[in-house]
């Protein structure tokens, strides 16, 4: 399960030991980067954390869902911590942090409000790095199972055999 | 001689493609006792083997090879190797396709006497008429079992249909109803009934939706008279001295190049394919390619004018349950042009599922105006607008040299632009679409832009004359008598109606017409 976002069996205190806070959202290690209530970790090869906590940041910035957790969020993105992947991802961050600095901000993570976040990604937005991160997270995110109820979507029925006795045509308010 | 049939064998009749245009014309030429090779560039799926799982799905049965694009459409933009969303497997789209089987209206045949000059408009009347093909399209009804044919009851409406229904009614539409669908309202002996799953575009996993895959392939395979060649992908066509067509190059599964000899072939790979067909069996004698001494292959595409509107309410819809597209206002579809635009479309019911929805409701969008739309996905209802578009001579696909797909061959460029009748029509429609939902209480409305298209017409069309068209009234190519186009790229113009249906008339005529040649020794 390396790699891999996960519930991690780590207290908060010894997590918050052996990290630093990234924003007031995530905690960042020599080479993890987790989620600030410990709820999950995720560790990495190739990319820094600092930069992949700023990435899930962008991602939530982009497909803005308060009823998502960060989590899934970090599922989405973490195909791009790979050598391969990893130069571009970090000059793309790196770039969006030297905006931020612009804007007198210490880094993009240490913006409080999101629209001020937002007012920087507009700025980018036809970029191919920013078209990058947006288009991937279409299916990266939208794309999850588990996303899926959280949104009342039921995905597939025909194990259950269908609506046809289960609720196609239920609509009560009309 | 029966099936499998040898390379050699020049008494066959080739068919190329195995959709609602090839898999119907096969099957009728075998049950006819003509000996048929179809060729099919994709593999073999049933309904067992069809994934409810949008984007898996999209994977295992969409036609991915590359292709490009140009023009101002936003498909070029959004999904720039993506013009078409089709299928690339035995029985072809009849996998894909939501099941809406609509007559053309009479005047629809004679769209350039109807609606007169339109400017930059390439109308032109079809050769046949509403009478010609009522005959026909009374066996298409049969075969494809149409709810409200032929005794046949609708569909029950879904969540989806009712806050339609409820919208169209409160708006004062009259036509409305759970529509003419090829998809079971009861049992038949080769068809259950539809069991309201959703997942129409994935393949019926029930069978209950006609797909040429499981009805008409194997009824012409089981008189021993047809042979389907799965992925078996065509590269030409080629022609003897004579100028006739004699066979059929294609690759098989491992890249090797066979020859088929024919004594007709019929041409139905839907409408880019079809066209690229012949463009790419270009010769000394054909230098422009086959069947095109008009310089109208290729060209006058059309993929009706479509878009959806969505709606969101205070309450859950859950519009994804029951059948996709079972609900149909059909009061616009008249030819009215104090509307400010000539002909006319439908509005269908249309669910998606979260992950397409997140992909098409307003592709490239994001940030908060975007996520608030899909946080109240379960709340919301869908509609398809289908209407008729302008053929414009500009409108083409053409060979793009640049590009070539795994075989070394050249992929077909599809340029479009939309004719200002159609986005009149859009614009209008968005507008009544839009008017349903607020009738029920909508909070807020989505005008849609259009997917990537599954209504692909025109691109080889039927003509009374040579200078005007590739095919006759037939669908045999002016220049070469052997040589049939069986799909929906013959359309003269498009309608404001789902095409299957007529494209399955069309080949069911076809055949019978090919039969009567080929035993009066004629072909």
């Amino acid at each position: 399960m390396t790699n891999q976002p996960r519930a991690k069996g780590m207290t908060r205190r010894e997590l918050l030991t052996s990290s630093v806070a990234a924003g007031s959202t995530f905690v960042l290690g020599a080479s993890f980067v987790a989620g600030s209530d410990a709820a999950w970790a995720m560790e990495l090869q190739a990319l820094q954390p600092h930069t992949m906590a700023t990435l899930i940041q962008m991602a939530r910035d982009i497909y803005p869902h308060d009823q998502v957790p960060d989590m899934h969020y970090a599922v989405a993105v973490k195909g791009y911590d790979t050598d391969e992947a990893a130069a571009g991802i970090e000059a793309g961050i790196a770039a969006l942090d030297a905006a931020a600095q612009g804007k007198g901000h210490a880094d993009y993570l240490s913006i409080g409000w999101e629209r001020d976040r937002v007012d920087l990604l507009r700025a980018i937005e036809d970029s191919a790095f920013f078209q990058q991160i947006r288009g991937g997270l279409v299916t990266g995110l939208y794309n999850q199972k588990d996303v899926w109820p959280i949104f009342g979507y039921e995905g597939e029925s025909f194990s259950h055999g269908g609506y046809l006795e289960r609720g196609f045509d239920d609509i009560n308010w009309l | 001689m029966a099936a499998p049939f040898d390379l050699n064998d020049a008494s066959v009749v080739v068919v190329i493609g195995t959709g609602a245009g090839g898999g119907v014309l096969a099957n009728e030429l075998a049950q006819k006792g003509v000996s048929v090779v179809a060729l099919e560039a994709g593999g073999r799926y049933l309904p067992e083997d069809y994934v409810n799982d949008e984007w898996e799905s999209f994977g295992q049965l969409a036609w991915l090879d590359p292709r490009t694009t140009s023009g101002d459409w936003r498909v070029a933009k959004d999904f720039s190797g993506l013009p078409a969303w089709i299928v690339k497997a035995v029985g072809g789209t009849t996998t894909h396709w939501a099941g809406a089987s609509l007559r053309f209206q009479d005047h629809e045949w004679k769209a350039r006497t109807t609606y007169g000059a339109v400017q930059g408009a390439n109308l032109l009347d079809w050769p046949i008429d509403g009478a010609e093909m009522a005959p026909w399209y009374d066996l298409a009804e049969k075969k494809l079992n149409v709810t409200r044919t032929n005794g046949n009851a609708g569909l029950p409406g879904n969540n989806n249909y009712k806050v339609f229904e409820a919208g169209a009614k409160a708006l004062g539409y009259e036509e409305v109803h759970t529509g003419r669908m090829a998809i079971n309202s009861a049992d038949t002996a080769d068809r259950q009934a539809c069991q309201q799953t959703g997942f129409c575009f994935q393949g019926c996993k029930w069978g209950a939706k006609w797909s040429a895959a499981y009805t008409d392939i194997p009824q012409g395979e089981a008189t021993g008279n047809l042979e389907v060649r799965e992925k078996a992908h065509v590269l030409r066509i080629e022609h003897g001295d004579d100028g006739l067509v004699n066979g059929v190059v294609y690759a098989d599964a491992d890249g090797t190049e066979h020859k088929q000899m024919a004594r007709v072939v019929c041409v139905a790979g839907n409408s880019f394919e079809s066209p690229r067909m012949l463009l790419n069996s270009a010769t000394s004698m054909y230098p422009d390619g086959l069947a095109n001494s008009s310089g109208q292959v290729g060209r006058n595409y059309m993929r009706h004018m479509t878009g959806s509107v969505y709606g969101v309410f205070d309450k859950p819809v859950k519009m994804w349950r029951g059948t996709t597209m079972a609900g149909i206002i059909q009061d616009e579809s008249r030819h009215d042009p104090s509307r400010g635009f000539v002909g006319g479309y439908e509005l269908e019911t249309l669910a998606l599922g979260l992950p397409f929805m997140a992909a098409f409701l307003d592709p490239g969008g994001w940030g908060r105006e975007f996520t608030t739309a899909l946080d109240m996905y379960e709340n919301m209802a869908g509609m398809w607008i289908v209407g008729e578009d302008m053929p414009q001579e500009t409108n083409r696909v053409t060979l793009n040299h640049d590009v070539q797909d795994q075989f070394g061959m050249p992929v077909v460029n599809v340029h479009f632009d939309d004719h200002p009748n159609d986005i009149a029509m859009r614009n209008h429609a968005y507008k009544q679409g839009a008017a349903v939902y607020d009738a029920v209480g909508a909070t807020r409305t989505f005008p849609t832009p259009p997917y990537p298209s599954t209504h692909n017409l025109g691109t080889n069309r039927m003509s009374e004359t040579a200078r005007d068209g590739v095919v006759n009234k037939w669908g045999q190519t002016h220049d070469i008598k052997n040589l049939f186009i069986s799909d929906g790229s013959q359309f003269t113009t498009g309608a404001a109606e789902n095409p299957t249906l007529t494209i399955v008339a069309l080949a069911i005529r076809q055949a019978d017409h090919l039969a009567r040649e080929l035993s009066a020794q004629n072909l």
